[in-house]
């Protein structure tokens, strides 16, 4: 589904991907773990359109869509909710998951959503008039996720999602995430929580300053020594 | 003063008022979206104007004509001046969007002065805006009754836009967080162009029955009231729509009663808008109604 080729990217004065390849397949959960730094986030970017990148390719079923603005990479399929929730606080609820759905003019479509949403999320339901900033940290991230499938993406891409919360909503938060891979979303997920993350993913890629340095199914690399040195805790 | 005095000065105030607060939300908007004061606004506010006479006069249009292509064409050049001017720099420090803003205020002003001439026209007012009305001892203008009546219909129609469509709904959130907007799919470049396009038509809008009020045009005409405009969204909490309505009118009020109650003012009309930026910077810089101040400056 989503192909990205020896993907160059320079960012502030820093060459902070130095050709990255990983494949998505439909229908998969994909993650990708690494230290803080290691172009992650500038990986999700780019491919969201936020970034520039220097050189390479990222196909996304099979077209180009480098150089595209975001909202045309929404509208193609491909979401990503970004690091720290950044939910709107000003707004409501209902006005944050109307966002999401900004890019779609099918009417009957976004209320189907809304409902799948409400169902995945009845917390949000009870809060629909309530402000964004008033919600938790675990709703925010809630929150955060139903709006970004307002967007009625086939990839979705979520960027730190368990960053700060409990560990029960941590756990929560991978439920959900399988949970709409089981529903049909293809997922792109990075995280630090490289556990949590590996035990839910079917293939997976680590980074280490820009560069792939081990890649494998989630379970083959949780067996691996270096993972388990290097991320897990030994 | 007698209460038939008191009265005319009233209207009066919230003709001054409205017209204040129509430019200001011009001047608030692109801050709350952009956080750029666009000093170019003022000369927005005096294009509005010189194209509705220009299209009675050279053009023979009528009066309601020539209002609505005036405030179309003011309002196409607004954007257009965010396409030249200010979009090239969205990357840049602010201070350059800035010094662009004063620069394009600048153009527009001798731009003016080449094509319509430096010379103070006359506008011709047509009777009935103009033809004082007699209420028992109040004597009207019935201008003064049109604008904050027309105004405030202009204001409500933004509100409704702002908080009731969807455009409305990527301004708001593009005014909290730009980049979570585009990853959301707002078209942030043709929401800041709509932007530029209400505020520039709400300032032709304010232009026009301006000069209606004061029936002169000249090229700098917009100076001195898009400063103090601008002192009213400030006053009023800058970025707040609301805010921008009520620091309008009560500057616009103020000016007028000062003047009706001590004469002996009346020729520091222009400086006492001034005097009070700095007093409400010094005592509430936020304004009236403005949000605290984030860490995004």
């Amino acid at each position: 589904m989503l192909n990205v080729r020896d993907l160059h990217v320079h960012y502030g004065g820093i060459h902070a991907l130095k050709g990255i390849s990983i494949d998505v397949p439909s229908g998969k959960i994909v993650t990708l773990i690494g230290a803080n730094g290691a172009g992650k986030s500038t990986t999700l970017r780019t491919i969201a359109g936020l970034v520039r990148k220097s050189s390479g390719e990222i196909l996304y079923e099979g077209k180009p869509i480098d150089g595209w603005p975001p909202e045309d990479v929404v509208k193609a399929g491909i979401v990503m909710g970004p690091e720290g929730r950044r939910i709107f606080p000003h707004l409501s609820v209902l006005d944050n998951l109307m966002l999401g759905a900004y890019s779609r003019t099918d009417k009957d479509g976004i209320e189907r959503d809304l409902e799948w949403v409400y169902e995945l999320f009845p917390r949000l339901k009870e809060r629909l008039w309530q402000k964004g900033g008033t919600l938790s940290g675990g709703e925010q991230q809630m929150l955060a996720v139903g709006r970004a499938l307002m967007s009625s993406p086939k990839l979705v891409m979520l960027d730190e999602p368990s960053l700060g919360l409990a560990p029960l909503l941590v756990k929560e938060v991978f439920e959900i995430i399988e949970t709409i891979n089981q529903q049909g979303k293809t997922v792109l997920l990075v995280e630090q929580n490289a556990f949590a993350s590996l035990k839910i993913a079917h293939y997976a890629y680590v980074l280490e300053v820009g560069q792939i340095v081990l890649e494998g199914t989630g379970q083959d690399l949780l067996n691996d020594k270096r993972v388990q040195e290097a991320y897990l805790g030994g | 003063m007698s209460m038939a005095m008191f009265i005319q000065h009233l209207f009066n105030a919230l003709t001054l008022g409205s017209l204040y607060a129509l430019i200001a939300i011009g001047y608030t908007m692109v801050y709350g979206i952009l956080r750029l004061i666009n000093f170019a606004h003022g000369e927005i506010f005096m294009l509005g104007a010189y194209f509705v006479f220009w299209g009675v006069t050279l053009l023979h249009l009528p009066w309601f004509l020539a209002v609505i292509v005036a405030i179309a064409v003011t309002s196409l050049t607004g954007v257009l001046v965010d396409r030249v001017a200010y979009r090239p720099l969205r990357d840049a420090p602010r201070i350059s969007a800035l010094i662009s803003s004063i620069g394009v205020s600048f153009f527009l002003q001798n731009l003016a002065i080449v094509v319509f001439s430096a010379i103070p026209r006359e506008v011709q007012r047509p009777g009935w805006l103009v033809d004082i009305i007699v209420v028992g001892k109040v004597r009207i203008l019935p201008l003064t009754l049109v604008v904050p009546v027309l105004s405030f219909l202009l204001m409500l129609g933004l509100l409704f836009i702002v908080y009731k469509t969807k455009p409305g709904l990527g301004m708001r959130a593009i005014s909290k967080d730009i980049e979570t907007s585009r990853l959301m799919g707002v078209p942030v470049n043709r929401i800041i162009a709509l932007t530029f396009g209400i505020g520039s038509a709400l300032a032709a809008a304010s232009g026009i029955m301006w000069a209606l009020r004061y029936p002169q045009l000249q090229p700098v005409m917009g100076v001195i009231p898009g400063f103090k405009a601008f002192i009213a969204a400030v006053f009023g909490g800058i970025g707040s729509i609301q805010g921008a309505v009520l620091g309008g009118l009560i500057l616009g009020i103020m000016e007028i009663m000062i003047v009706a109650f001590l004469p002996t003012l009346a020729g520091y009309r222009d400086a006492f808008a001034f005097v009070l930026l700095i007093i409400i910077l010094l005592v509430k810089p936020t304004g009236l109604l403005g949000e605290k101040l984030e860490d995004k400056v």
